[in-house]
């Protein structure tokens, strides 16, 4: 993993791997949805209604995964203090909390005819709202803390990955709230190796979940490289700047 | 007694928001890298070009 800790490595890799990912990602999705939409069959009691699975579970695994994908790099900073961790966890928020947005949009027009409701504040919704706010959160203090430091924070562990850290309990409620509270959202369809779901609708909702999968991971990558990119350019500039006054 | 519903109406609205979302962060996030690196690449020449002024 340290082979990775170099940003002209990452960076070459990155190269290839961006748009392969996203293009990919991009074609999978709209395919997988598409099937989703014409082909796969109307659900015996939910009607057509359940064609909002194949948007509304890939959202909601990103946007766990997104969190999980801020923890981990938390952890790689605050352990190995992988130069590139920091800017992996900062690149994952955006994502992750979009991700969210459109799981709890989806969830909520689903639960307008299956439910009746629009929204109900059981284990499974309320857990979910907490995560996005804590996407919010963490954005706003990474902001912050970069502001407060001007950018010379590298190498030093900063608020943003405790948070990033603390913040991963929420993930594991979210998975159990429908098995720990009664709740009006159904208990997971699909666990390790085994599904309650039919084939029929499986198969697409997998092949949606890979193409926003690679999507989440191309849009990782670009935004990561906008970050280097970005650091590299002020780096330069206070280089030149710093030459040029000891030069007069 | 429950008001008819057409289904349709809330299965589009999920794939609109849930399309147009996705393709406007995709198209946020190549736009911004394009920004920077373009942005890095012309403090470079301007650091090469003041190295070679002096």
């Amino acid at each position: 993993m340290h082979g990775f800790a170099n940003p002209a490595r990452f960076l070459r890799i990155a190269r290839w791997l961006m748009p392969l990912c996203m293009g990919t990602g991009l074609v999978v999705a709209l395919l997988a949805l598409g099937w989703g939409l014409f082909v796969a069959p109307a659900e015996r009691l939910q009607g057509e209604t359940v064609r909002i699975v194949y948007l509304h579970v890939p959202a909601a695994w990103l946007g766990m995964a997104g969190w999980m994908g801020i923890a981990g790099a938390s952890f790689t900073e605050i352990v190995w203090r992988h130069p590139l961790a920091g800017i992996a966890a900062k690149a994952c928020a955006v994502p992750g909390a979009v991700f969210t947005g459109v799981c709890l949009l989806t969830g909520s027009l689903w639960g307008r005819p299956a439910w009746g409701t629009w929204w109900v504040w059981d284990g499974r919704l309320t857990s979910m709202l907490v995560l996005l706010f804590l996407y919010f959160g963490w954005m706003a203090l990474s902001q912050a803390s970069e502001a407060s430091d001007g950018g010379q924070s590298a190498g030093r562990v900063g608020a943003p990955a405790i948070f990033g850290l603390v913040g991963a309990v929420n993930v594991p409620i979210i998975h159990y709230s429908v098995i720990w509270w009664n709740s009006q959202h159904q208990p997971p369809s699909i666990t390790m190796g085994k599904s309650a779901m039919s084939g029929d609708f499986l198969m697409p909702l997998l092949a949606a979940m890979l193409g926003f999968t690679l999507i989440f991971a191309g849009v990782v990558l670009a935004r990561m490289r906008a970050i280097l990119a970005g650091q590299q350019a002020e780096a330069r500039l206070r280089r030149k700047a710093r030459a040029e006054v000891e030069a007069f | 007694m429950r008001e008819a519903m057409d289904p349709w109406i809330f299965v589009i609205a999920s794939y609109v928001i849930g399309i147009g979302a996705t393709l406007a962060m995709v198209a946020w996030s190549l736009l911004a890298m394009r920004r920077a690196e373009k942005r890095r690449d012309s403090a470079r020449s301007a650091g090469r070009g003041a190295g070679a002024n002096s």
